[in-house]
């Protein structure tokens, strides 16, 4: 179904855009397997509704909202982002959707809110790839506080003027544009805010490939594989990689997040 | 066909390979099915079919099938021990050379793919990878292998010319290992533990026969 909002020129880059086609068959969801077109071809059974978020922990207004009071929260705005993928590929996305933090301040986080965690939901009969052991599910990512209340930061229903297919994490994501893919959690049913650093999902597994920033970071390499250079999904075969930008291209606007941090140190 | 088998007879009782190939019917199927994974490729091209990230797909394909080549060379002497199949010993060397073929593309699809050929990156990247060096590793000794394949420098190297191409047993062993390295990312490990349980199938029989 389509899902109508404004266009924020001001939060949007002017790249040509990746296929529509393109975003919804080439995923990282590993609920539904590990291959690319596996969360395309499987996530057909995963239920969206009824669907509700649950909001807890470090805020004064815990509080469980249904999707349509998710979705009338505040003004759907189109906001056009690069997505750098940790394994050196990149789209660029039309999403439909929000600031998170116009449903944080709804909360009113403490004093002591100092992270905030999301978790995917869990749907046994409808993702197989549950069964596997790549990852201890539900899948969890989270981010400090001023990364959740920073404008860029983005609560997605919507991609290319419709809701989101479930592939992509419908019915309701996060885009955070300025980090790796893997941090923007996707079907999230539940966010919590704490006080200390919770352990996310990668971390768990694999604490030296994946830290908690997960900045895009041109001059921090991963393990296997350099991060200086992306492919730019939807281009020709032989298209040449494109150079990797500090932030993913949105350091003017993050930068400051990170003054004083030692990039390398914390990846 | 004739002089083929004969050969092929000789080289079964000293342990190796048939010097020459004759092209028999037998020969051309065998060389075409080996080109399967190639064909494959292009028609996949051709029909559009290679995927969102079609660079990425060919780099992983073409790993994928070297290493089923080097699986195939190795299966060679324990199937001729175990069944006493002595067929395949025939094709041993062309199945060598498709798994050099198969790495060679997978290199070239690296180097144009991820660096443009941009050598002085692609050396860095070397330098920086455990990942990148067990593969290049594993790669170096299948060109020796490859090079001195032909029934000349056969003769001319003698007993130096069998002891230069038992690096197809670390050549194998390297090849899982940087597949491992692969996989670990996603700590995916289930088609990684089928290769190294064939590995090791392949390697016990290697071992008895040198017990013998």
């Amino acid at each position: 179904p389509a899902l109508a909002g404004k266009r924020n020129a001001a939060l949007s880059v002017s790249e040509d855009l990746t296929p529509e086609r393109d975003i919804t068959t080439y995923n990282n969801f590993y609920e539904f397997g590990l291959d690319k077109e596996d969360p395309f071809l499987f996530s057909g059974p995963m239920k969206t509704e009824p669907w509700t978020i649950e909001v807890e922990g470090e805020v004064a207004r815990p509080k469980v909202f249904g999707l349509d009071e998710l979705l009338k929260l505040a003004p759907m705005e189109e906001r056009i982002y690069r997505l750098r993928c940790v394994e050196a590929w990149s789209m660029v996305i039309p999403w439909m959707g929000y600031s998170l933090s116009a449903l944080l301040r709804k909360v009113e986080p403490t004093g002591n809110a100092k992270y905030v965690e999301f978790v995917t939901d869990m749907q046994p009969e409808a993702m197989p790839g549950l069964r596997s052991r790549i990852l201890r599910w539900p899948y969890r990512e989270s981010l400090r506080m001023d990364e959740a209340m920073h404008p860029l930061t983005m609560l997605v229903y919507g991609l290319y003027g419709k809701q989101l297919p479930n592939q992509n994490g419908a019915p309701v994501r996060l885009a955070v544009p300025w980090k790796y893919g893997f941090k923007s959690a996707k079907s999230i049913v539940r966010i919590r805010v704490v006080e200390h650093l919770p352990m996310s999902s990668w971390m768990e597994v694999a604490p030296h490939e994946y830290g908690f920033y997960a900045n895009v970071n041109p001059d921090v390499p991963h393990p296997r594989w350099s991060q200086a250079m992306e492919r730019r999904i939807g281009g020709s075969v032989f298209a040449p990689r494109v150079r990797t930008q500090l932030f993913n291209g949105y350091a003017d606007q993050v930068a400051s997040l990170y003054a004083g941090l030692d990039l390398r140190q914390n990846y | 066909m004739g002089g083929g088998s004969r050969r092929g007879a000789r080289a079964d009782t000293s342990g190796r390979a048939a010097g020459r190939y004759t092209f028999s019917l037998q020969w051309c199927l065998v060389f075409l099915a080996c080109l399967f994974p190639a064909w494959r490729w292009v028609w996949l091209g051709y029909a559009g079919q290679l995927g969102v990230n079609p660079p990425e797909f060919l780099i992983r394909s073409s790993g994928i099938w070297s290493l089923v080549a080097l699986g195939a060379v190795l299966a060679v002497s324990p199937m001729r021990r175990w069944a006493g199949w002595t067929a395949p010993l025939r094709y041993r060397r062309m199945l060598g050379l498709f798994a050099f073929f198969y790495a060679t593309l997978h290199v070239l699809g690296w180097a144009l793919w991820e660096w443009g050929f941009a050598l002085a990156p692609m050396w860095q990247d070397i330098l920086q990878r455990t990942f990148l060096q067990v593969g290049a590793l594993a790669y170096v000794p299948l060109i020796w292998m490859a090079l001195t394949s032909t029934r000349g420098w056969r003769l001319r190297l003698g007993a130096w010319w069998q002891r230069l191409h038992y690096a197809i047993y670390p050549v194998a062993a390297l090849s899982l290992w940087h597949f491992w390295l692969m996989r670990s990312g996603k700590t995916d490990y289930a088609d990684v533990w089928w290769a190294i349980a064939a590995a090791l199938v392949l390697g016990l029989a290697r071992l008895r026969r040198g017990a013998k």
